[in-house]
């Protein structure tokens, strides 16, 4: 009866199907149960739409405000939204205060993780120099990939990119012959990361007129 | 029937997980730390007492043939509305579970249920009948996620008992799911030959 091999001891009151299974019947039941749900599913998209949306942009804003200096404008609100040499969709957030420009949070993703896609939110100075940065989304394995929210982070050896600026130093892994050591047995999560701070990078000082200008107006 | 026996059956006689080996997808995927287990084990719990609900309420109106496509669309429903709460006021917990919550769907239980038990029984029975089976599915979840984190990371529900570098990281991975579960169904079976 079931392809799931319960054992039904319960006792039954078989009371099923008192409807004939003509084709009309079976249309109209489907139609209405269909319709009914589908009723349901768009009050319930309704009401958690704003929720939903409002969860987001905390999330956005929280990660923005870590990883870049002070600032007094809505750095939400002046999104440039860019493409990647590589063809990737770059947000950058600049962070102004009192009309100068103090930071950028990039959000800079690559394809190139273990699991897939990794994306991030990384604040640079005007200068290019990383201010800090928060790991938004990756599918890396538990236990060794996911370390990477800490990790670069974290100042010991040469695992830190803060203060580091990728025009200067070559941020790669050090396998790779750059400065910067790998997660413990996560070297493609590692280049991943480094890969996607570099995106972001260069996105960002290929457009720096553009946004610096935009902090004059 | 006994409301009592029909309620706690699920959490040993016919516990989802330990018993009948049934839902091995979530079990194994998002256990890997207790918190997961149980949010997962209490979504599938709201799935599977409304799916009870209202198929034990449409039951006499459902012409056979078409039963099984009636149940799915009824529990889908419902796992999009769990989803989208989840989005909407647990979004950190919706970002650990994301991938696994509309495989409720077509996770065994929700269905088995509906089929073996709600469209047979009245209205108080299935509910009954399906916080019995959701609430042993989400105590199995949770006793596999504590196991796994405590070995594997050496934290539970997030609080570190010792330090992480000595976990055994074979435990947080899938192969440590599977050896962890079945060391776990071995003490069960053990417990209710005695």
């Amino acid at each position: 009866m079931n392809g799931c091999g319960f054992t039904t001891k319960n006792i039954t009151i078989n009371n099923m199907a008192t409807i004939d299974s003509s084709l009309k019947n079976m249309l109209l039941t489907l139609l209405i149960i269909t319709a009914i749900s589908g009723t349901s599913l768009g009050f319930v998209y309704k009401m958690t739409k704003e929720p939903i949306a409002a969860a987001k942009a905390k999330k956005q804003q929280k990660a923005i405000k870590l990883v870049v200096a002070e600032f007094t404008n809505n750095p939400a609100e002046d999104v440039v939204e860019l493409t990647s040499k590589e063809g990737f969709p770059i947000k950058i957030f600049p962070a102004r205060k009192d009309n100068q420009l103090v930071g950028v949070a990039v959000e800079t993703m690559t394809n190139k993780g273990f699991g897939g896609d990794v994306r991030l939110m990384v604040g640079f100075k005007p200068d290019g120099t990383i201010i800090n940065y928060q790991v938004l989304e990756h599918k890396e394995t538990p236990g060794l990939g996911t370390k990477m929210g800490l990790w670069f982070k974290t100042d010991k050896g040469n695992q830190s990119v803060l203060g580091k600026n990728p025009g200067t130093s070559k941020l790669t892994v050090s396998k790779d012959g750059g400065d910067v050591d790998a997660i413990t047995a996560a070297t493609i999560s590692s280049r991943a990361f480094l890969d996607a701070v570099r995106i972001g990078y260069e996105t960002f000082m290929d457009n720096k007129n553009k946004i610096e200008k935009g902090a004059a107006q | 029937m006994n409301q009592w026996k029909n309620f706690s059956k699920g959490f040993f006689k016919e516990n989802a997980v330990f018993t009948l080996l049934l839902g091995m997808c979530p079990t194994l995927g998002v256990t890997s730390s207790a918190i997961n287990g149980l949010g997962m084990g209490l979504a599938t719990t709201f799935v599977l007492v409304m799916a009870n609900l209202v198929i034990s309420l449409i039951k006499d109106v459902i012409p056979e043939k078409v039963r099984i496509p009636a149940f799915i669309v009824v529990i889908a429903t419902f796992v999009t509305i769990v989803e989208m709460l989840m989005q909407a006021y647990v979004p950190a917990l919706y970002d650990s579970l994301g991938l696994f919550i509309p495989l409720i769907v077509v996770n065994c239980i929700v269905l088995g249920r509906a089929e073996a038990f709600a469209s047979k029984n009245s209205v108080g029975a299935s509910i009954v009948d399906g916080l019995g089976m959701g609430l042993g599915f989400a105590m199995a979840l949770t006793l596999l996620g504590s196991v796994r984190e405590l070995l594997g990371s050496g934290k539970l529900f997030d609080i570190s008992i010792y330090p992480e570098d000595y976990g055994m990281l074979v435990f947080v991975l899938a192969p440590g799911a599977f050896i962890a579960l079945g060391y776990m169904i071995a003490i069960i079976d053990k417990m209710k030959k005695a």
